[in-house]
């Protein structure tokens, strides 16, 4: 994890700020909707306006959730915490503060263990905290650029989601750590179905410390926030370009500030923000309008017997199932859909390598080319079953059985009946194949002189042959046996 | 003793725009307040409970329910600009 350069040889340290909206059905501290694609500023009401005399009540299903996920990744519940006030001033944030947390978050101390190339690394995390989302603003004038605006315009629907921060220790080295990290955490809120985690609606967003120091130096360097990132790519992309730029400034003499820097997804480079003056001073305090929260051990255990399994776990369930790396990998976080109808075939006698190729690779490919979901289509647990017997038999090449899947998917019928119907069904009889093989035999009479004498490449030229006048519906595996029988 | 208070700074955290001839003043009172908070740093509190709200309650919870809204009409009407749709304020600079 070390970059070398003209000057020497460097240590990036990364940590990652993560954002994510909870989709709970009201808002933290009011019983506004959430939902983010409505009209704007119709889900508002005193509490998250912040008008005069409003008091907030929490909301105690975010409270579960964001204990979920600490305790999903390893956290401690600390057993007293409060909410605190950050206090800035923003037309986002109608109160002139914040609800948040300071010393006291909900969760602390856990870990996401992440995998870059076969190399296994893990990522601490320091704590997951609790506070409210802002309102959204959009800058009007000129293009809608920040700089030239002439007025923001705000829609306070977004303001009081709940909204749960992750920190993780600075224990990544590059671009590719912090965007398996990412992913890795994406994955694990999907499995606790506590929030969609889009990366494009900004229901799940991150922030990146980025500091470099020279190999061997005990302390950190100055660390720059990098922000706005809308894709795993790009968080990689602002990453590496972050240490490059940090490197190569220090390497010209200059010094690293202590800055927030936007990523620019067009030029492929960060930029210095204007900061304000004492704009990182929140002074924070303890949230008077709010009692403290005490979460014992009795508070905590339902919601840790209720925890799924996650897809790392799962992952490693699906190996031992005998499915290879990669398949485990891409099946264990899938759609529930995808993962039941795994399951089920399976249990069912369903080969797991055969049923996870054809949802991993075939399945997949045919969702994305007709631009629709696994739930939207016929396709049961059953039908993949009858799938497999109908190869193991041999009555459906591997080629066939990928066709015959699409038509089930399609809605044509069940595998057997489709393939009949598609005139799919190989011709596995040797009777039927052999008398086809003797025609070809007498059509060719020196290649198959040529193959009793020795010549192996040459079945491939006779099974060619039997399947072109047979319309590729021949067992191939069946014409080499005939062939070998006859010679 | 008296404790020093960068005035100016407070304001603008603050947002208070206050004439240079009042800072010393309000620098005296904020000052007053700052002692009091001193004296009280200086009781003994071993082995006092640390207290986070005065009545002493925990776990004031709403189940997750929506209750109605506001009709986006009236609130915004309430603001001092506003579109059809949104409340409209002066450009800002990103400082979140
Ligand atoms: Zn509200």
């Amino acid at each position: 994890m070390i970059v070398e350069s003209a000057s020497g040889r460097w240590e990036p340290v990364i940590g990652i700020e993560v954002h994510v909206e909870l989709e709970t059905k009201s808002k933290m501290f009011c019983g506004c909707t959430v939902d983010t694609e409505a009209e704007p500023n119709t889900n508002v009401c005193p509490v998250c306006l912040a008008l005069p005399g409003a008091l907030p009540v929490i909301n105690e299903r975010a409270i579960e959730w964001i204990a979920r996920i600490g305790l999903a990744l390893g956290c401690t519940v600390t057993p007293d915490t409060v909410f605190s006030r950050k206090n800035y001033f923003y037309a986002d944030i109608p109160k002139g503060y914040q609800i948040s947390q300071f010393d006291l978050p909900v969760c602390a101390d856990g870990h996401l263990d992440i995998e870059v190339d076969g190399v296994a690394s893990r990522v601490g995390i320091e704590r997951a905290h609790m506070e409210e989302d802002t309102a959204k603003s959009q800058h009007a004038g000129d293009g809608g650029r920040i700089h030239t605006a002439t007025s923001t315009l705000v829609d306070f629907n977004r303001a009081g989601v709940p909204l749960v921060e992750i920190v993780s220790r600075p224990d990544m080295h590059t671009g590719a750590q912090a965007r398996a990290y990412a992913q890795a955490l994406r994955q694990v809120v999907l499995a606790l179905d506590v929030s969609d985690a889009k990366l494009e609606e900004g229901s799940m967003r991150f922030d990146a410390n980025v500091s470099v120091r020279p190999e061997g130096e005990p302390e950190l360097g100055t660390k720059v926030e990098v922000k706005n990132m809308n894709s795993f790519r790009s968080l990689e992309r602002a990453v590496d370009h972050e240490i490059s730029r940090q490197i190569a400034h220090i390497e010209s003499g200059g010094t690293v500030i202590q800055e927030t820097r936007h990523w620019d997804e067009a030029d492929g480079r960060t930029h210095g923000m204007r900061t304000k003056e004492g704009s990182s001073d929140y002074r924070y305090f303890t949230e008077p309008d709010l009692p403290p929260m005490h979460l014992d051990e009795d508070w905590v255990a339902p919601i840790r017997a209720a925890l799924p399994e996650l897809p790392e776990a799962r992952a490693a369930r699906y190996r031992q199932m005998g499915l290879e790396a990669g398949a485990a990998d891409v099946l264990a976080p899938a759609s529930p859909r995808a993962r039941e109808l795994f399951e089920s075939a399976v249990g069912a006698g369903g080969d797991p390598r055969q049923v996870a190729n054809w949802l991993v690779q075939d399945v997949t490919a045919w969702l994305r080319k007709a631009d629709t979901d696994l739930e939207a289509t016929p396709l049961s647990a059953g039908h993949l079953v009858e799938l497999g017997r109908l190869v193991d038999d041999g009555k459906l090449s591997s080629s066939a059985a990928v066709m015959v899947l699409g038509h089930v998917l399609a809605g044509d019928g069940a595998p057997a009946g489709v393939a009949e119907a598609n005139d799919l069904i190989q011709i596995s009889d040797a009777g039927a194949l052999e008398s086809a093989i003797d025609e070809i035999i007498a059509a060719n009479p020196e290649e198959w002189e040529r193959y009793v004498g020795g010549e192996q490449k040459l079945t491939g030229f006779f099974v060619g042959q039997v399947m072109r006048v047979t319309q590729g519906k021949a067992d191939p595996k069946l014409v080499s046996q005939i062939l070998r029988d006859k010679a | 003793m008296p404790i020093e208070i960068d005035v100016a700074h407070v304001a603008r955290l603050a947002r208070l725009s206050l004439p240079e001839e009042d800072l010393a003043r309000y620098g005296e009172q904020l000052g007053l307040i700052l002692e009091h908070a001193a004296a009280i740093q200086g009781v003994e509190t071993e082995g006092v409970e640390p207290t986070a709200h005065p009545l002493g309650i925990v776990n004031r919870f709403r189940p997750d329910e929506v209750r109605p809204s506001l009709d986006r009409g009236v609130v915004l009407e309430q603001a001092p600009d506003s579109t059809e749709t949104h409340f409209r304020v002066p450009p800002a600079l990103d400082a979140s």
